[in-house]
């Protein structure tokens, strides 16, 4: 069964049409990778399923349910869950306190503080728990990101380059973290530059290009695919 | 949940992360400046104590706009509007209304109702139109501006309410002032011990019921909307509504001030809504420390006395110390004074610590 499912989204800027009719699928418990060069619609998709843009036309549907009308937050509560690319967190407050900001939803008291912890455990920032979150690297932040996205208990966690400016050693680990929470039952889609990474994790992949889907298949199909190696090189315009 | 375990943890509110200040040595320190505090007047004149008053009456509106501005991030260039609103508010309904059977009181009560009415009103358009940043500043400084406009322009008879007249850039004045119900004599609250001692009890619960607020889950998802509005938005809160009910509540303490000041002078003029009048909150707590109740409540006081001081023996330069202040506030100490201070000694401590381990 289909957990997220658009039906000809449409979206338009002014005369530019970012988004073209794009019918997508991601399937309970699949990580999918949205993949294509700069400017092929990604983010503007990405935005749309999240609520931050409102489509021009067609329709969102989560979980069954049309969707393409609600809020944001009303989104995050049916269970969708975000990560941004540059790292959205609380800055001037401490490590702890971020987690339990997203967690206090669904918990409190002592059981708000024992998933903390296992958070913290889960995220390897136990020892940098009373840091403000600012001080972190960037990875670290990356990651307690995705903590808090994840604290959520999301069905469907969305992920925008959640690897950007991560070393190697770092983006292999977010790999395994994202594996790991698909190992539970989430279901992920992310928009991903960095081919290592989408190889590590996707099941499948969607390639955009000028706001249509271009190409779909696994990873190794994609890659085989003359066409997609085309577009990345600049030779299909069409 | 069992009653007694309820009360403890509302308690424990008192302190947490968003607030300065925990254990045993704050709270015996809180405890010593309100003895001082209740002390104050066996050893001062009626006279003095009751004038005093006035700075008390200010640190509401400055607690409720580090609310708004401090926690929630949302800067109000006007929160002399609400407080504007109230005091006339409470004039005229005590005017008509008199002051036996605790009408003062229902008055105060209806007043401040009607200021945190209008911050509603006014913050379900902000907040849901999602205005934010120096455009917040702008329009709510516009909308107290154009108050004090308006009522300037009351002078004439037929602005009138009631039996309440107006009166323009001459401001209202003849209100009764707050007035308890009492058996046999009703004992009214003219500016002297009685006022003070009613006044502080209010600040202290004011402070206190703000500590829990801001370290409730509630403060927690505040704060959370100051730092990233964005990210507090992608986990699941609808952050229009906790600014709005932040605004409501710190405009409804504006309003509590505004009627307090006017009960005790007797007197509001439209300049009370007017630029310096609206510039001066911010200049109260962006020098204590807007981000903390109790940087605020301190800088305000401090702020305050130095203000009127300057106005007795500086006159018209008062008012220039003041942006002085301001400005350098937010470029050497850009969050408050108290918290910048703690900080350069503790580094300094530290250093001079570090200097004789070697």
């Amino acid at each position: 069964m289909a957990i997220l499912e658009t039906r000809k989204l449409d979206k338009w800027f002014g005369g530019l049409h970012v988004t073209d009719e794009v019918d997508f699928t991601l399937e309970q418990g699949e990580i999918h990778c949205l993949i294509g060069p700069n400017g092929a619609g990604k983010s503007t998709f990405f935005k749309l399923v999240l609520g931050e843009h409102s489509p021009s036309g067609g329709a969102i549907l989560y979980d069954g349910k049309d969707i393409t009308k609600a809020k944001s937050f009303e989104r995050i509560r049916h269970g969708i869950s975000v990560k941004f690319q540059v790292p959205g967190i609380f800055q001037a407050l401490k490590v702890r306190q971020n987690l339990q900001i997203a967690l206090q939803h669904h918990l409190q008291g002592a059981s708000l503080n024992e998933e903390t912890d296992r958070l913290l455990e889960f995220l390897k920032l136990k020892d940098a728990e009373n840091q403000l979150a600012g001080s972190l690297s960037h990875g670290q932040k990356q990651w307690l990101e995705i903590g808090m996205a994840v604290a959520l208990k999301p069905k469907l966690l969305l992920l925008d380059e959640p690897t950007a400016g991560m070393t190697p050693d770092e983006t292999h680990a977010t790999g395994e973290m994202v594996q790991a929470l698909n190992a539970e039952g989430v279901s992920v889609l992310a928009v991903e530059h960095d081919m290592a990474f989408v190889r590590q994790i996707a099941q499948k992949v969607t390639v955009l290009h000028f706001g249509k889907v271009f190409a779909q298949g696994t990873i190794n199909e994609i890659v085989a695919d003359e066409r997609v190696a085309s577009i990345y090189l600049g030779e299909v315009h069409a | 949940m069992p009653r007694g375990n309820k009360t403890t943890s509302v308690l424990k509110l008192l302190e947490g992360p968003q607030t300065l200040g925990k254990g045993p040595g704050f709270w015996s320190g809180c405890a010593v400046v309100l003895a001082l505090a209740c002390a104050y007047p066996l050893f001062a004149d009626g006279y003095d104590v009751g004038n005093n008053v006035y700075f008390f009456n200010w640190v509401f509106m400055a607690l409720g706009l580090s609310l708004i501005w401090g926690y929630g991030g949302a800067l109000s260039f006007g929160q002399t509007a609400f407080f504007g609103v109230a005091g006339y508010a409470y004039g005229v309904f005590t005017i008509n209304l008199g002051d036996a059977y605790g009408l003062t009181l229902v008055s105060l009560v209806a007043a401040v109702g009607l200021s945190a009415l209008f911050a509603g009103v006014l913050g379900y358009f902000l907040f849901f139109g999602r205005i934010s940043g120096v455009f917040l500043g702008i329009v709510t400084l516009s909308v107290t501006l154009v108050l004090e406009r308006f009522m300037s322009q009351t002078a004439g008879p037929e602005w009138a309410i009631g039996s309440a007249r107006l009166n323009g850039f001459n401001g209202m004045g003849g209100m009764p002032s707050l007035t308890i119900p009492w058996f046999g004599a009703d004992i009214a609250l003219y500016p002297d011990v009685g006022l003070y001692y009613l006044t502080l009890a209010l600040l202290v619960v004011v402070y206190l019921a703000l500590r829990m607020l801001v370290n409730s889950r509630f403060g927690n998802v505040l704060v959370a909307i100051r730092e990233n509005p964005q990210r507090a938005e992608m986990l699941g809160y609808d952050i229009r509504r906790y600014q709005l009910v932040a605004f409501v509540i710190g405009s409804a303490l504006a309003g509590l001030s505004g009627v307090l000041y006017t009960a005790w002078g007797n007197y509001i003029t439209p300049s009370s809504m007017g630029m310096s009048a609206a510039a001066l909150p911010v200049v109260w707590v962006a020098v204590g420390g807007r981000s903390d109740l109790t940087t605020t409540l301190f800088g305000t006081l401090l702020v305050l006395a130095g203000f009127q001081y300057l106005t007795i023996y500086g006159s018209q330069y008062a008012l220039v110390v003041m942006g002085f202040l301001l400005v350098v506030t937010i470029l050497l100490a850009p969050s408050g004074i108290f918290i910048s201070l703690g900080s350069f000694f503790s580094r300094g401590l530290r250093r001079r610590q570090a200097r004789e381990s070697i």
